[in-house]
């Protein structure tokens, strides 16, 4: 895995140099944030092979609650965050609790159904402000001392984070803990017959992966000031799936790569506005949904790897023994 | 008269509009099932199609003069054939993967489409008249019935029947049924499957936007009224089981139903109702009420 | 499984008759597993030839192979001239192949008569299903009942005659004679005798050995994905010890 190590340090050090060259911040902190809701959704979707089309439910309620508690409540920041991840994974443990014994096809129809109740309940809500979202969220004090309004400061406290969930994924992989998970992933009968309680195992990854979705829906509620019905909407749910497939589904880093190039395509896209080409012009901004729907399919169709998936065969001369894109060619 | 305080009439208009969604419910989750049962995938563009029958049906009104009556006819043919293609040059080549590839692929698909639907037509929902013949109401004695619902009911219920009987009783139907139950041995046996997987697709897909138009005069033409529907369609595919075109069409009715009721008892929980009633199905029957357990 | 010959043996002489089915180094897999080797193997019109070997050897892959139901093949198969290395089944099928694979194939959600009237007519010679019904009149008894809740000797006699309706001459009968009764085994083998008299190609894959012995006029050991041994059924009283060193456990 040397391939993968050596493109870890690379956005490693990408990551720390990223605030002097002048790209916007905002965006920079808004793709990292994303970053960590990918990485959050490949660790149980890419490494686990069970698809779930409802995690945009922990993403947003992770944005509404942080943001609520920080701003109402008025806690500091790392509170705020724990707090979002907390009610994060206990929706997980309820979606997971429901969802879990099922295979597939019926998993995956099951987490979206589940997500879009709670896209209902946060239409109805009150303290979610419907419409409008909740608004001017501010972003304390880290341990109530260091100000997050210092874009810098700001900046390397998520880049950290995001540093620190990529480690903590890989470490969990790598961990006994991981390697059931991968046997139940290669063969689930044979691990049950070894006498592992997979439901369990599959479940505690489920919370896992949806208490860093929460994180990340923190973090962005924080970074934008803003939490929104967009956050739990299944459209959201379908934008972590293309940032995971696009960047490289079971990846460390995919997810990251992925994460980037989509906030990009749409920040680009929202920004370009109206392009003209002789006498007809196209308003960009506008087909955004249809680029993604686009890229979406030719991903599916052609680029199954993603973007890291592709380089990593590229580099790696014999097979790799270690976690491959999951939904693998001819499961039957 | 008067019902637990509620007012008949109320009691009744709401269980008529229950019973009418539960008629969309029904269609489009069989034609859900239909496709899983072959394919083995979960249609996300179902919605899309339902969608684009209805634009259809609005376009060839506005631009061709299309009466309502050729366009349960051509909407479906259209839609159905536009389905078709995509299987053949696009769905087929996904045919030895997971699954769940599909899923992605049709879920790319309903983005595309509805972002270009919404693109050309905004967000504001089109008006689509019913057809004179339908206009008015049906004076039933107990309660006055507009004449388009009960038209939707009734002509929802014979298409339910009508595809049931296609599926049970007809020869294309026992090979959707031996398709359905083993792909391989079928091809063995001299059945062109891939052939089969087209045309049904392009068939869910012509019953998707032949309830499309139905619904054009009922719910506004806009480009998002799939996607609403298409997940309760999901969560009624659950409830019934995905392997049962029965199952499919009782539930469908049966949930719309009990939605409008809610919705007179208890207005704030009717949007989830459905999945409410989801989550305790499932956590009592996994696989589904009608449904076998193959997942 | 062991030989004992002692049992009357046919012998015909089928020389000058035309090929069928031609396989020509046949290399077959499924996945990445490579579990055909070379194999290569003629049949000609009329002639009965049995697959023989243990279990996993590759003889039902054979049949699977020909049919076009194997992840990848390389090689050549032609069946009455015409190349179907990369045919899809259902057109393998309709040049008048009638396949009866080992689990039987009777679909369970159809009743009796829908998987008798399932797979398409590839030929005006087929039987009508007035005459099936004469010869099996199981079946015609059994006509509304489910797939599922047939006995195993009616569902074998239902595989074969689905593909009697249908007009196929060439038949592939994987292992037909399996978890049968004694009784049932016996109308089979008069079932498939009288197949052979009337001129149907015959692939037989058989454990049984006396199921086999009086029905074939060539034999073929297939061992670890290759044929090892043919032989002529006239010679198989001088090469019974060499025939069960193949066949032993």
């Amino acid at each position: 895995m040397i391939v993968e190590r050596i493109l870890f340090v690379l956005l490693a050090i990408l990551g720390v140099l990223a605030p002097f060259t002048g790209i916007y911040a905002l965006f920079l902190m808004k793709c990292m944030a994303f970053g960590i809701f990918a990485v959050a959704f490949n660790f149980f979707t890419g490494y686990i092979g069970l698809l779930s089309i409802g995690h945009a439910a922990f993403f947003g309620m992770g944005a509404y609650f942080s943001g609520y508690a920080i701003k109402n409540w008025g806690v500091t920041a790392e509170i705020a965050l724990l707090l979002g991840m907390l009610l994060a994974a206990a929706l997980g443990w309820i979606f997971g609790k429901i969802a879990i014994r099922r295979r597939g096809i019926y998993f995956a129809m099951i987490t979206l159904a589940l997500a879009q109740m709670v896209y209902f309940f946060c239409v109805q809500a009150p303290f979610t402000g419907a419409e409008d979202g909740l608004q001017r969220i501010p972003r304390g004090k880290l341990f109530g001392i260091i100000d997050l309004n210092n874009e810098f400061v700001m900046y390397y406290f998520i880049f950290v984070l995001l540093i620190a969930t990529i480690w903590f994924v890989r470490y969990l992989i790598s961990s006994p803990f991981g390697q059931v998970l991968k046997a139940i992933r290669d063969n689930e009968s044979r691990a049950i017959s070894l006498g592992y309680d997979v439901q369990h195992y599959k479940l505690i990854a489920f919370v896992i992966s949806a208490a860093l979705a929460g994180l990340a829906g923190g973090l962005k509620a924080m970074t934008l000031s803003l939490a929104a019905l967009n956050d739990v909407h299944w459209k959201m749910s379908g934008e972590v799936i293309l940032m995971c497939l696009l960047g490289g589904l079971g990846t460390a880093i995919g997810p990251v790569v992925g994460a980037v190039v989509v906030v990009l395509l749409q920040t680009e896209l929202a920004g370009v506005g109206v392009v003209s080409l002789g006498p007809i012009s196209f308003d960009l901004s506008t087909k955004i949904p249809i680029l993604i729907g686009v890229i979406f399919m030719l991903c599916v169709l052609l680029f199954r790897k993603g973007i890291v998936g592709e380089v990593m065969h590229y580099f790696e001369i014999q097979p790799r023994t270690q976690v491959h894109p999951p939904f693998d060619e001819k499961t039957t | 008269m008067s019902i637990f305080n509620i007012s008949s009439q109320v009691f009744l208009g709401q269980l008529t509009i229950g019973l009418v969604n539960g008629c969309f419910y029904a269609m489009l989750s069989l034609g859900l099932a239909i496709i899983f049962g072959l394919l083995n995938m979960i249609n996300f563009a179902h919605g899309a199609l339902y969608m684009l029958g209805a634009f259809a049906a609005w376009f060839g009104l506005v631009t061709f003069g299309v009466s309502y009556w050729c366009a349960l006819l051509l909407s479906p043919l259209i839609v159905g054939l536009f389905a078709a293609i995509v299987e053949r040059f696009f769905l087929r080549r996904l045919e030895g993967l997971d699954h769940l590839y599909g899923l992605l692929f049709t879920f790319g698909l309903a983005l595309a489409l509805e972002g270009i639907v919404l693109d050309i037509y905004g967000s504001a929902g089109l008006s689509y008249a019913p057809p004179s013949q339908l206009r008015g109401l049906l004076d039933l004695g107990f309660m006055r019935l507009p004449l388009y619902r009960a038209w939707v009911v009734a002509v929802s219920l014979a298409v339910c029947f009508g595809v049931w009987f296609l599926i049970e009783r007809t020869r294309y139907g026992s090979y959707l049924r031996a398709g359905t139950e083993d792909a391989h041995l079928a091809q063995a046996l001299g059945i062109n499957v891939p052939l089969l997987i087209t045309l049904t697709y392009g068939f869910g897909a012509g019953l998707a936007a032949f309830a499309g138009v139905l619904a054009a005069p009922i719910y506004q033409v806009h480009p998002l009224m799939g996607s609403n529907l298409l997940i309760i369609a999901f969560a009624v595919v659950v409830i019934g089981g995905l392997g049962s075109t029965l199952g499919a069409i009782v539930t469908g009715l049966a949930l719309g139903v009990i939605e409008g009721l809610t919705k007179v008892f208890y207005p704030e929980a009717s949007s989830t109702a459905v999945f409410i009633i989801m989550a305790f199905v499932l956590l009592l029957r996994p696989a589904g009420l009608f449904g076998q357990e193959t997942a | 499984m062991t030989v004992t010959s002692a049992k009357p043996i046919l012998s015909r002489d089928l020389s000058g008759v035309r090929q069928v089915i031609s396989v020509n180094d046949l290399h077959a897999f499924y996945g990445e597993s490579h579990v055909l080797h070379g194999v290569s193997f003629t049949i000609r019109e009329g002639e009965v030839l049995t697959l023989l070997g243990r279990n996993g050897g590759g003889r039902s892959t054979i049949i699977r192979s020909i049919m076009g139901l194997v992840d990848r093949r390389r090689g050549s198969i032609e069946i009455l001239g015409h190349e179907t290395i990369s045919a899809a089944p259902f057109q393998i099928a309709r040049l008048g192949v009638g396949y009866c694979p080992e689990e039987r194939g009777i679909f369970a959600t159809l009743s009796c008569e829908e998987n008798l009237k399932l797979p398409p007519i590839v030929d005006d010679k087929g039987m009508t299903l007035e005459k099936i019904y004469e010869l099996f009149p199981n079946l015609a008894a059994r006509r509304r009942t489910l797939g599922t809740q047939l006995s195993g000797g009616e569902q074998q006699m239902l595989a074969i005659a689905r593909i009697l309706r249908t007009g196929a001459r060439i038949l592939m009968l994987d292992e037909i004679s399996e978890g049968l009764a004694p009784a049932i085994v016996d109308s089979l083998s008069v079932t498939v005798t009288t197949l052979r008299d009337l001129g149907y190609t015959i692939l037989m894959v058989e454990q049984n050995w006396d199921f086999a012995a009086p029905i074939a006029d060539r034999f073929s050991i297939i061992e670890r994905g290759r044929i090892v041994m043919e032989l002529e059924t006239a010679d198989l009283e001088k090469n019974v010890s060499a025939v069960n060193h193949y066949l032993g456990v």
